[in-house]
């Protein structure tokens, strides 16, 4: 077990978590309380500095150049594959693509597995709290092949109903595609027991891992998952960064999703030959300085340790639930904070989300509101939108006060004659 | 703290917690509905506009946001007994104007749906064949 965190230490790796908001408008501004990290994190001294420093003294095109700064570029960059490999335990750096992030990773296997694979009938399994970068993606690949998607529901409180697998799986079905932690419900799924249950009927399984690389402690091998992708901006890296980790068997016999220079062998006026793994999957420049900086992060979270990080996000998690579960109005979706990741969704009674968030902005407290690309799970709980509180390494107790009072804030306002 | 109260002020929370009109007009003739997919935010407007083009009536439904409640609520208040062609040339800067608190881009948005809805809606005669 890792040493618990040292907030105060690590805050001060942050400069942005210095900012004082709305210094225009109230004396001495207001301290801010940044509780959006599902949607994207900020970024520690570190990472800004491997940025700066590369582009000061390594900087050059990445392979094939004979010159020094192309020689060294290549091998930051492929030292941070490396790094990308071993946080996710992957048994080989060729099953590690740099993407732009998790959307492009979920749209490479579609294109290049799924129209390679899926015939019209087949059956494509997702879950109802999927993120539409889970959905569009599955949508677009049946419309091309004539393929079905299907849903795995999930219960109120927002868990998946896992036994409906065993009438859901057939063998017409050939992906699972779902998230590992739910970006609204903050659902930590079974991950491993529906991939021995798809793989015993046949399919290949897709984790969305936005939300659960950067918190939980990933395996791809003990999770025998065929493809997962995760994002850099979630995980303290740089944005445009991402990582598509799959099975090198699949990867091997898998076409080329875009072509261009650097994903070939040889090329004629008649055709061309792609090339070996990973390049197959990197046509065109790739976002090196990124990926780098993305290494760098790695580095920093592993340092801390995952454990640790998910300890603290459980403990915030549960604060947040016990404070906002006194505020009547206050609904919370998903399940209880011991059984999920740091992220607490709610709507309160008679107010928009927006107006929520609105006012949680003046009081410095930064959250998500609306439907946080969730659109179907938002209709499944029967509601339009919803406010987003999400936590990581660097959140406080103190900041969970903050937003629970802002809270008890907008309720007042908007309560003023009831 | 005065944030709060400079958007959340006493009139919009008025328009928001005892709306003008919100309902639904029997003699419509004009009527348009627009939503804004992002946040779910609905407004419904239904106008009953006589022979000399000035609106009679007017109402409006819908769900959302304070802003865009109120707003709706504001501009079917201002609306009412206004002819249709100078309505024509109200314009998203007046809307703004008559709303009145200040607004981020993103606000803005919530308070324009109604006047949205309004620019369709006096183009869109409700067809009674």
């Amino acid at each position: 077990m890792t040493a618990p965190l040292d907030i105060e230490r690590i805050r001060a790796d942050f400069p942005i978590l210095q900012t004082r908001l709305h210094a225009n408008r109230v004396e001495g501004g207001v301290p801010l309380a940044f509780l959006d990290n599902a949607a994207s994190t900020q970024h520690p001294r570190q990472v800004i500095q491997t940025i700066v420093r590369v582009f000061e003294h390594d900087y050059a095109n990445v392979h094939r150049g004979i010159h020094s700064l192309s020689e060294r570029s290549t091998e930051l960059y492929e030292a941070a594959r490396e790094q990308a490999r071993a946080f996710i335990n992957a048994a080989d750096g060729t099953e590690i693509i740099f993407t732009r992030g998790t959307t492009e990773g979920i749209n490479l296997v579609a294109r290049s597995w799924g129209d390679s694979h899926l015939h019209p009938g087949d059956e494509i399994l997702l879950t109802e709290m999927e993120h539409h970068s889970n959905l569009v993606p599955w949508h677009q690949l049946a419309a091309r092949t004539g393929a079905i998607v299907r849903f795995v529901p999930i219960t109120v409180d927002g868990q998946l109903v896992v036994d409906a697998l065993d009438s859901l799986l057939t063998e017409r079905t050939k992906i699972v595609a779902l998230t590992h932690v739910s970006n609204v419900l903050g659902t930590i799924n079974p991950v491993e027991a529906i991939i021995e249950k798809a793989h015993s009927h046949g399919a290949i399984v897709v984790i969305d891992a936005a939300q659960s690389v950067p918190h939980l402690v990933t395996d791809v091998q003990a999770m025998h998952c065929d493809f997962l992708a995760f994002s850099g901006h979630k995980m303290l890296g740089p944005t445009g960064i991402g990582v598509l980790y799959g099975r090198r068997e699949l990867l091997e016999t898998m076409p080329p999703f875009f072509g261009g220079g650097g994903m070939i062998r040889r090329v004629g006026l008649g055709g061309y030959e792609p090339g070996d793994l990973p390049a197959k999957f990197e046509a065109g420049t790739p976002p090196i300085v990124e990926a780098i900086a993305l290494g760098t992060a790695i580095d920093y979270l592993q340092r801390l340790g995952l454990e640790a990080i998910h300890a603290h996000e459980v403990a915030l998690g549960q604060l947040a639930y016990d404070r906002l579960s006194a505020i009547q109005g206050v609904r919370l979706l998903g399940p209880g904070p011991r059984r999920k990741s740091g992220i607490i969704s709610f709507t309160l009674d008679g107010v928009h989300s927006h107006d929520v968030a609105q006012v949680l902005d003046h009081h410095g407290v930064a959250v998500r509101a609306g439907h946080h690309c969730t659109m179907p799970l938002h209709k499944r709980l029967g509601i339009a939108a919803s406010v987003r509180a999400s936590f990581y390494l660097y959140n406080t107790p103190e900041e969970i006060e903050q937003f629970a009072g802002a809270v008890n804030r907008v309720k007042h306002l908007f309560a003023r004659k009831h | 703290m005065s944030l709060d109260e400079d958007l959340y002020q006493e009139r919009i929370l008025e328009h928001f917690e005892q709306p003008f009109h919100r309902g639904h007009c029997p003699a419509a003739t004009h009527m348009h509905e627009d939503d804004n997919p992002l946040c779910g935010d609905v407004v419904r407007l239904e106008l009953a506009v006589d022979r000399a083009g000035v609106i009679q009536d007017a109402y409006f439904s819908g769900e959302g946001c304070c802003i865009s409640q109120a707003a709706a609520s504001m501009l079917v208040e201002k609306i009412t007994g206004r002819r249709v062609d100078e309505l024509k040339g109200f314009a998203a800067k007046d809307m703004l104007q008559l709303f009145g608190a200040p607004l981020t881009p993103n606000r803005q948005k919530c308070c324009l749906l109604g006047w949205r809805v309004l620019q369709q809606a006096l183009y869109s005669p409700v067809n009674r064949a």
